[in-house]
């Protein structure tokens, strides 16, 4: 009996059939994919993207020029250099984050004791040249002009897991 | 003078119009074609296809073909470049020329010769030319081992294809293409009491035109592209179009021998009104959605498997079909033209 059931089987295509059926029904099913320029899928607050250097809100730089972050970089990828500023605060006059060897591990933001050094949500930061990846601290500042809002949403909302 | 213009003249721009009249539109077909292919492939794959290029992305196809024509043809420093050159250019024009004999409603064909069949039978074998010349021209591994396999598939697939052709002009009692129709008028389409055979046919079709599961000849894992891996630029859109032509080629060709060609399914009120080759039309675009259907669904056959399923499945059976459907024509006197 079951020799002419698989016998019949392969005579009448019927895998073959099944196989055509599952693939029509699946033609009506919803599309998984997004599309993309126009619609983005959802990122989580702790999305480590472009960096950005914040400042407190009178207009005040935050970093300190502890150097943490260049401490902890695994990639080597911070550079800074301070000296004391005029009224005796301790500023940096050179931050530069070198985006080609940075691993986006999120450490630096990890280190920093004023959260002034952060991975924002903004992750369309290609370019046409390398030399345009290398970051100095007018760019990451003007970052953090740009997407502070959503930084400090993003801060915010994580807080209560840190 | 007069003469000249109503012996040669006049009934050359009527061909030239007629051929026009073919070609054009095919063209056109080609090319949504490959869209439509995209769209239904990933509508299965639960993707979006092209949807940048023009509305809903129906330019895409034209797009891409503007994107060939403006390339760079390169021809191998190695290759043959007559024949690397002719061997496109035959597989285009052979996808053409096959279209003389197909007619789009009852009278409606550019040449109704009355050995049609057989002519449709040879173009389609001449098709494997222009892959043979390429690969063989390309200097080169893969299209060369892709030149072998697809010339074996072909030659294995034709015999099949000719047992089953038999079988429906044992039925038909003629050669000619408009008669093939014809017959299917007044009783039932050939795909119901010759439904294996239409099975066989169409299965064969896919291995001819070497489209999934039968594409070894350009089984992009092992072969990047087959024998299109030298070509670039128009040399390689011709062989694409002149490929997707042959797929609505054999869909034509399984319209008309299987399918009833122009006719409508039910002569009666709503189904009649609809002209012919709209019909046609309608039958060809069911097939070529099953090709990319079946694109979607299946994975690629060994190269022993496809064998096995040539020779040792289809040859025997269509064999067996052939004597049936004549044994059971001559014991119930149903011969035609007796």
């Amino acid at each position: 009996m079951s020799f002419i059931k698989t016998n019949l089987r392969s005579l009448l295509l019927w895998e073959i059939v099944e196989g055509m059926a599952l693939t029509f029904s699946y033609m009506f099913k919803k599309r998984v994919t997004i599309n993309y320029p126009y619609e983005k899928g959802p990122l989580s607050p702790r999305f480590r993207g472009e960096h950005a250097l914040r400042r407190y809100p009178n207009g005040e730089e935050r970093c300190i020029a502890c150097k943490l972050c260049e401490a902890i970089c695994p990639a080597q990828a911070i550079t800074i250099e301070a000296e004391p500023r005029d009224d005796g605060s301790r500023r940096t006059t050179r931050y530069d984050i070198d985006m080609t060897k940075c691993i986006y591990c999120g450490y630096c933001e990890e280190a920093c004791p004023v959260d002034a050094i952060v991975e924002g949500p903004n992750f369309e930061f290609a370019t046409e040249s390398r030399e345009e990846l290398f970051y100095d601290k007018d760019k990451l500042l003007a970052n953090g002009e740009r997407w502070e809002r959503e930084i400090a949403a993003n801060l915010r909302a994580d807080a209560p897991y840190r | 003078m007069a003469e000249f213009w109503s012996i040669y003249m006049l009934p050359g721009i009527i061909i030239l119009a007629q051929i026009l009249a073919i070609v054009v539109p095919l063209l056109l077909c080609v090319a949504m074609l490959t869209y439509a292919e995209r769209k239904i492939m990933a509508a299965m794959q639960l993707r979006m296809g092209p949807n940048v290029v023009g509305p809903f992305g129906l330019l895409q196809a034209f797009a891409d073909g503007a994107k060939l024509f403006f390339k760079e043809t390169i021809l191998p420093t190695s290759s043959n470049k007559i024949i690397f050159l002719i061997a496109p250019m035959l597989t285009f024009f052979l996808s053409m020329v096959a279209w003389a004999v197909i007619p789009f409603d009852e009278g409606m064909v550019v040449s109704d010769i009355n050995v049609g069949i057989l002519y449709l039978f040879a173009i389609s074998s001449l098709g494997v030319y222009g892959i043979v010349m390429a690969g063989w021209a390309s200097n080169s591994k893969y299209p060369f081992l892709s030149a072998l396999r697809s010339a074996a598939q072909m030659v294995s697939y034709e015999v099949s294809i000719g047992f089953v052709i038999i079988t429906v002009l044992l039925c038909v009692g003629s050669l000619n293409v408009s008669d093939v129709v014809q017959a299917q008028a007044d009783g039932v389409w050939f795909f119901i009491p010759l439904f294996p055979m239409f099975i066989i046919f169409f299965i064969s079709a896919l291995a001819e035109t070497n489209r999934h599961p039968f594409d070894l000849p350009e089984a992009e894992a092992e072969l990047v592209a087959g024998y299109q891996v030298e070509y670039s630029s128009m040399t390689f859109a011709l062989f694409f179009l002149g490929e997707y032509a042959n797929m609505i080629l054999m869909s034509a060709l399984t319209a008309i021998l299987f399918l009833g060609g122009w006719l409508p399914p039910f002569d009666i009120a709503p189904f009649n009104w609809i002209p012919g080759p709209i019909w046609f039309f309608l039958k060809i675009a069911f097939l070529l959605f099953v090709f990319v259907w079946v694109r979607a669904t299946l994975p690629r056959y060994r190269y022993d498997q496809l064998m096995r399923l040539g020779w040792k499945v289809f040859l025997p059976f269509s064999l067996f079909w052939v004597a049936l459907t004549a044994g059971v024509l001559v014991a119930f006197d149903m011969v035609p033209n007796s």
